[in-house]
């Protein structure tokens, strides 16, 4: 596996490269990860995280409280980010180098419900996607904390 | 439902939620399947026998929720009926109701008086203080919570004893603070609660005796395993004091035991809870029936 970080610069050609080959995020590696990948392997890997996103987008916009907030985004954007912090914190190869989870949300007000709702949305895709109710709560595990960053509104 | 209590908890419900300008009176149900635990005998949000640090209700962030409850106890000789109500003010507050009517069926005879009734109204309050039970799962800060009880017993016909030569109260507060943790990786909840006390029997059998009339402090016990987002299997310990063990009715004749449970709790959806437990309560006024009361533990609790 070839090995380098994405810089900022480079975001554009490796999106493109993301549409030809579909598992483009697989490029960006990180060299220093060597830790336990289990949850990333339990997770279906990279295809695995790739069509779980995109089954997550799909009922996203299929959900009443979740629609607002993504129907107008840049849905292939979205995935991709997601694709790559899943890979991220479940130990696979990769490395999110997105603006950080607040910048992220700053155009939209987050509440706790809204941040719960996702949460459920997830959870569901996951459930249909068959992946083990444990290997689901050590990924929620890893994302809850993410409450600080991204819920803006009480 | 006992009006002045009813009242007393609408005023305040009024009072807390105009008091925070957060509170948008949005009903919600923005919590997690679940996380606002199920309705306690005394009404506050937790497990069955002991409470919780989280708020009553699916209500997060600026949301209010309510529920309602209808548990019902049947031991070897005894039995405990409990209703009430709680509304949560998001993650923030919680006020409850709660009446328990406990019929002890023939077994006080002997003393003459047959068929008797226990009952108590409950009112209380919870604040959590700090953390987030559910989503700070890269820390081991609990969610913690501070809570009130305030119980009025009336005892029937064993009234006058109860509050006479026995030396109780028919009305007491008890005070606690709760923390709750869901590991969340693991899918285990632990829930440490300690109770500042004068109850006998949770208050059923008055507060305080003429031998010791003071404030106990007790530790409450609770862990949960959560097998499925909406099923949780979970074990309950809950100390209780004794007040009343030595009394003029004898040294023991009263005394009492702490309580245990093991349950199951069953959410479908947000708007239905379902709890099955076996409890154990111990013994229950030994002079007259001195085995060990254990039996069965069924409550529904509806949301809103």
């Amino acid at each position: 596996m070839k090995v380098h970080r994405m810089k900022t610069l480079a975001r554009p050609l490796a999106l493109a490269a993301s549409l030809l080959v579909g598992a483009g995020a697989f490029a960006q590696t990180a060299p220093q990860r060597t830790g336990d990948d289990s949850l990333y392997q339990a997770l279906g890997g990279q295809g695995g995280l790739t069509t779980l996103m995109d089954r997550f987008m799909e009922r996203l916009l299929a959900d009443a409280r979740m629609r607002p907030f993504f129907k107008d985004a840049d849905q292939q954007h979205v995935k991709e980010q997601l694709v790559l912090q899943l890979c991220e914190v479940s130990g696979g190869p990769c490395r999110r180098d997105g603006p950080d989870m607040k910048k992220a949300h700053d155009g939209m007000d987050v509440t706790r419900g809204d941040f719960n709702a996702l949460v459920e949305v997830l959870q569901d895709t996951m459930d249909a996607h068959g992946i083990p109710f444990v290997a689901q709560n050590r990924l929620l595990a890893k994302l809850a904390p993410m409450h600080r960053q991204i819920i803006n509104t009480p | 439902m006992p009006c002045p209590q009813l009242r007393a908890l609408a005023w305040a419900a009024l009072v807390a939620a105009s008091a925070s300008p957060a509170f948008a009176f949005t009903p919600g149900q923005g919590k997690l399947l679940l996380t606002g635990g199920v309705s306690s005998i005394d009404g506050a949000a937790g497990g069955g026998l002991t409470p919780w640090a989280v708020t009553g209700s699916h209500a997060t962030g600026s949301e209010i929720g309510a529920t309602a409850f209808f548990t019902r106890v049947k031991v070897q000789d005894y039995a405990l009926g409990a209703y009430g109500a709680a509304v949560g003010f998001g993650d923030r507050a919680e006020l409850s109701i709660a009446r328990q009517d406990f019929d002890a069926g023939d077994n006080l005879a002997p003393l003459g008086l047959p068929g008797l009734h226990l009952k108590q109204n409950i009112v209380g309050a919870k604040l959590r203080v700090a953390g987030d039970a559910v989503l700070d799962s890269d820390t081991l800060m609990p969610q913690v919570a501070v809570g009130v009880l305030h119980k009025t017993t009336d005892a029937g016909a064993l009234g006058p004893t109860l509050t006479g030569p026995l030396g109780a109260k028919d009305s007491g507060t008890d005070i606690y603070l709760s923390a709750t943790k869901l590991f969340l990786a693991q899918g285990f909840l632990v829930n440490g609660t300690l109770r500042a006390t004068k109850a006998n029997q949770n208050g059923l059998l008055g507060f305080g005796g003429a031998a010791s009339g003071s404030y106990k402090l007790q530790p409450e016990v609770s862990v949960a395993w959560l097998l499925r987002r909406d099923l949780a299997l979970g074990a309950e310990y809950r100390a209780k004091p004794d007040n009343l063990n030595e009394s003029v009715l004898g040294s023991g004749a009263l005394k009492e035991d702490d309580w245990s449970d093991l349950f199951l709790a069953w959410a479908p959806n947000k708007h239905l809870s379902i709890t099955l437990a076996w409890v154990d309560l111990g013994r229950i006024a030994p002079a007259v029936q001195p085995r060990r009361q254990r039996g069965a533990y069924l409550s529904a609790q509806i949301g809103f």
